[in-house]
């Protein structure tokens, strides 16, 4: 990894992660220092920031991001997160934030019952994230998603707070900034695509914003969220 | 002394909540004759044993179990179907 003296933002491998290289890799692209963490570990290694990324951990067997929920470094990261400590989940991300309770809500299948991947449009609903600071609510960004079960749904209780609490980061939406049904490509409660928690430090979206960082290989919504992940780690220090 | 209890835990997403592969069921059944049928839902059957000196408290901690790993309370319920004891 890089010896420049960015902030450190730890990646948390699990058995059967796929993107923690390209989280790792976005992280160094936009100036900070990768850190890669193990499922098995029982120390965060001193990082300002931690990204749980996407991919299947465990086989997704039982439900995704059920059993990642336990692993020892998950209790690392609740207390991380219980100190301020910024922390992402990026698609398997978002739903082991969502099993272990650190997050509302909950994913099921996609209602088409299709795995989708392709390029989506989102809407900043707020500015007050770790990932968002440099945007403006009403902006889109583009990022690609790639999931079976990505539908976002809450009980009504949830869903009342999350909505009322303005802990909507992101809406799945078109270019322009129309939320609608159309534009919503897996059902999504109220086309939500990532939340916050109440602290506003830890964030679950099921877009890849590490996969959108690279003018070369796709869209760059993902520049302006690690632009602001590493400046809110950094803060963090 | 300890005995093996067999339990059967059923977890099925709650009512009113989109099930998306019970549609897909569904909506292939009238291909098959059944246009009667409707209401499918699919869930999960998880079978387990437990090493346990009482039938209450290997159920007790099944209950525990299928509500803290087998089931996610925000979108499932679960039912524990049956009991069986084998001397072990």
């Amino acid at each position: 990894m890089s010896s420049s003296g960015g902030p450190r933002v730890g990646v948390v491998t699990f058995p059967g992660s796929l993107d923690d290289r390209d989280a790792l890799r976005a992280v160094e692209t936009m100036g900070g220092v990768g850190v890669a963490l193990w499922h098995a570990d029982r120390d965060l290694q001193g990082v300002d920031a931690v990204i749980l990324p996407g991919g299947f951990s465990y086989g997704d067997y039982l439900r995704c991001g059920a059993i990642a929920r336990f692993a020892p470094v998950m209790e690392q990261v609740a207390r991380f997160a219980e100190r301020g400590g910024p922390v992402l989940g990026i698609c398997n991300g978002f739903q082991i934030l969502c099993e272990s309770g650190l997050l509302h809500g909950a994913m099921i299948r996609n209602r088409s019952l299709r795995f989708i991947c392709r390029d989506v449009w989102l809407r900043v609903e707020t500015s007050q994230t770790p990932i968002t600071a440099d945007l403006t609510p009403g902006e889109t960004v583009q990022v690609p998603i790639k999931h079976g079960e990505g539908q976002w749904v809450a009980t009504p209780e949830q869903l009342a707070r999350v909505e009322g609490d303005g802990l909507v980061v992101f809406r799945y939406a078109s270019e322009d900034g129309v939320v609608d049904d159309a534009h919503n490509p897996n059902g999504a409660a109220n086309a939500i695509a990532g939340i916050r928690n109440d602290r506003g430090n830890v964030i679950g979206l099921m877009p890849h914003p590490e996969h959108a960082v690279d003018p070369d290989v796709g869209p760059t919504g993902g520049q302006p969220m690690f632009a602001s992940l590493l400046a809110s780690a950094m803060a963090h220090t | 002394m300890t005995e093996r209890f067999t339990f059967e835990v059923l977890v099925s997403l709650k009512p009113g909540l989109a099930d998306p592969q019970g549609k897909a069921v569904e909506s292939s059944l009238p291909a098959l004759g059944w246009a009667n049928v409707s209401g499918v839902r699919v869930g999960r059957h998880v079978r387990l044993d437990v090493e346990a000196a009482t039938e209450a408290d290997a159920r007790a901690q099944v209950e525990e179990l299928a509500s803290r790993l087998l089931s996610n309370p925000v979108i499932e319920d679960f039912r524990i179907l049956e009991t069986e004891a084998r001397g072990s």
